[in-house]
């Protein structure tokens, strides 16, 4: 039975308020009045954060001047696990409620959390030649952010890969949760390892070991960074719900004219 | 050590990213938008 019997005595079915805001014409209305809203939030913060890290931050007491590129590469990162993990819940939800916005979602998140996962490797590696003498070192921290980006480069060619397309979301919605056991990984590989790459700097348990004039332009920009993710993947989402509605319309009216 | 190679390039790659991907969504969005539009009013 999938029915529940709530508090107030009502009878709803389990999830109801899921499958609700899960229909793509639904969040289609929702979605595109709030776009030019998160658009020019993200600009804001974005632009914001990087400027006050590049030109306005203090030079670390040890790494100097390179240390700026934590502005960057912080938010890139943790953006990019954010990004997995989304992906991780869109499959999730495909794989149980079968709902076609999650496919729809996962197919979207994947080439932007790519992106975004590219700009931290990239923007570690050019940290990395100044601070360790090599771009590139197989560390635990770095080869699971790879491993990440691997993940996300698999399931976008996965989820294109058949020519039946329910059959490739399923396929890259098992990859996406098989591959969330990176994620952990990617989090406390510089607690179980022994790594080149540093410890954890912001806690949030109120121990960070970052000075609070650099810690404010790494949250501004992590926060540009986070809605930026959020604006267009969404933008994407509608972007597609409308191709499809397109298609579906012509395809409608070639039947009536045949 | 010169530092700003790395530091531009790290800024660069980023900013370019953020404009690439933000160009293409909003180009991509417009299109479908307007498409959308056309074919609903030859209904």
């Amino acid at each position: 039975m999938n029915e529940n019997v709530l508090i107030t005595g009502r009878v709803g079915k389990t999830g109801s308020w899921l499958h609700r805001y899960a229909n793509p014409g639904r969040f289609l209305k929702l979605i595109r009045p709030a776009l030019p809203w998160l658009a020019a939030a993200s600009i804001l913060l974005t632009v914001t954060g990087i400027v006050w890290g590049y030109a306005f931050a203090p030079a670390d007491w040890e790494q100097g001047d390179a240390a700026r590129i934590m502005y960057v590469h912080v938010p890139a990162a943790w953006v990019s696990m954010a990004g997995y993990a989304a992906l991780a819940v869109c499959s999730f939800f495909s794989i149980i409620w079968r709902h076609p916005l999650a496919d729809l979602a996962a197919e979207e998140i994947g080439p932007v959390g790519a992106g975004f996962t590219f700009v931290c490797l990239v923007s570690g590696s050019l940290w990395g030649k100044p601070m360790w003498g090599a771009y590139w070192v197989w560390d635990a921290r770095l080869t699971s952010v790879l491993v990440l980006f691997f993940l996300y480069l698999g399931h976008i060619a996965l989820i294109r890969a058949f020519d039946n397309p329910t059959h490739g979301h399923r396929a890259a919605a098992i990859l996406a949760l098989v591959g969330a056991i990176n994620l952990p990984i990617i989090v406390f590989s510089v607690q179980w390892w022994n790594t080149l790459h540093q410890g954890n700097t912001i806690s949030f348990s109120g121990n960070s070991k970052i000075y609070i004039t650099m810690l404010y332009p790494l949250l501004i920009a992590t926060l540009g960074f986070y809605i930026s993710f959020i604006t267009i993947v969404c933008a994407r989402v509608c972007a597609a719900i409308m191709e499809r509605r397109t298609r579906g319309l012509l395809l409608a009216a070639a039947e009536r004219a045949s | 050590m010169n530092f700003a190679p790395f530091i531009n390039g790290s800024y660069g790659v980023t900013v370019i990213f953020l404009i690439g991907i933000g160009v293409l969504t909003f180009t991509r969005y417009q299109r479908a938008a307007k498409r959308l539009k056309a074919v609903e009013r030859t209904r």
